[in-house]
């Protein structure tokens, strides 16, 4: 697999191999975070999932039971009440507001349900008749329409998690399974040519000092044959004493502030 | 995310594509709304026997991708069934897409786009 996986383009060199571990290290500390975060979000995720399908069964009861009270009204009233409603809605009573719930750094919105004051399209629909099966079918519909907000922002809750598990995964894993071991990778190349210079370096110093030694033992044969020759000279020759010795020329020294007139003096 | 917290606060309009009935009850409680005059449109169409699906998608189209106002979408499960392609499409979280039951048509868990995606992640 690690060869697979490849190495970075480096040079082997010691700031690169430090370079290398602190990535490694990031990247180690970065793994263990997001592993954390996708935990966390699959455990409000999954809390979720389980919620929408228990509002979901809900839902079907209380529709079921706004839809009955629907068929009073229709019979209360005596005749189609459809048209007439759908003439007269002009403003929207019931409303939405968005709202937004931090969980680990994803942003889930929620809906909450509130209703316009001062706003009825429907004042005087079932004026004649059935006007109180009508009020019972409002609050019954409000309630369904509340169930079904909350079940929107479930589901909106939902669809964000999912994808955003989906893109924290994504990031365990290629840390996991692509950064994490090219990084290793790398540094273990990196150690390979280290080690390698070392050796080469460590040979070409265990020559130069072989060498060194060898010129050192030449040139202490030298001298100790020279003293040899030397006391050899001396043993057969005592009358010169100072045979070796250099005979030391005293220079004379020119004395320049003398007497003497400078050749080379104009004035 | 940014984009998205910005624009859901706009977003405080309920619409709906059902049934007469359906319709009827939903505006009961309250959620029509018809916006001002010069461009006024209404946020929900009642779908007959003789409505064609194309209006369906193109009413679908325009209250999930056209406007802006709208937070969740009700639409009646038979006739998500007639635009399911478009229905399993739409994946972005605003607006909200709800698959109600209707009169006639019980509600069948098994067709949710929603929960079939819950079933499929869950394995079952």
């Amino acid at each position: 697999m690690s060869g697979a996986v490849g190495r970075e383009a480096v040079f082997p060199t010691r700031q690169s191999l430090g370079l290398m571990k602190n990535k490694l290290k990031g990247a180690e500390i970065g793994h263990s975070l997001l592993k954390r975060k996708s935990e966390a979000l699959t455990k409000r995720f999954r809390d979720i999932t389980r919620r929408i399908d228990e509002a979901k069964q809900k839902m079907g009861r209380v529709m079921q039971i706004a839809a009955f009270s629907l068929a009073e009204v229709t019979y209360a009233v005596g005749g189609d009440i459809g048209y007439q409603i759908q003439e007269s809605a002009k403003q929207a009573r019931f409303r939405v507001r968005a709202k937004q719930e931090n969980v680990s750094g994803v942003l889930l919105p929620t809906f909450e349900s509130y209703t316009q004051e001062g706003v009825n399209d429907f004042g005087l629909t079932g004026l004649g008749k059935g006007g109180q099966q009508i009020q019972r079918c409002r609050e019954t519909y409000a309630r369904a329409v509340e169930t079904l907000v909350e079940l929107a922002s479930l589901q909106t809750a939902f669809l964000i998690l999912d994808e955003v598990i989906k893109v924290v995964n994504r990031r365990v894993n290629a840390i996991e399974h692509v950064i994490i071991p090219r990084t290793e990778n790398t540094i273990k190349y990196i150690n390979s040519e280290l080690d390698e210079l070392d050796r080469e370096e460590f040979y070409r110093l265990k020559k130069v000092s072989g060498k060194k030694q060898r010129d050192v033992a030449a040139a202490d044969a030298e001298i100790l044959a020279a003293r040899q020759k030397a006391a050899e000279e001396q043993a057969a020759n005592p009358k010169s004493p100072a045979a070796t010795a250099v005979p030391i020329q005293e220079e004379d020294t020119v004395d320049v502030l003398g007497e003497q007139e400078d050749n080379d003096v104009i004035f | 995310m940014a984009a998205s917290a910005a624009t859901s606060k706009e977003r405080q309009f309920l619409a709906v594509i059902g049934d007469e009935d359906s319709v009827t009850g939903l505006l009961l409680a309250g959620v029509g709304h018809v916006t001002e005059p010069p461009d006024s449109q209404r946020n929900f169409l009642v779908v007959d026997s003789k409505t064609e699906t194309s209006e369906i998608e193109r009413a679908f189209q325009n209250f999930t991708q056209e406007r802006k106002d709208i937070a969740v979408l009700l639409i009646n499960q038979h006739l998500a069934e007639r635009i399911r392609h478009s229905v399993d499409k739409f994946a972005d979280p605003f607006p909200a897409v709800l698959e109600i039951p209707s009169k006639d048509h019980p509600y069948d868990p098994e067709k949710d786009s929603v929960l079939k995606r819950v079933r499929r992640l869950f394995g079952e």
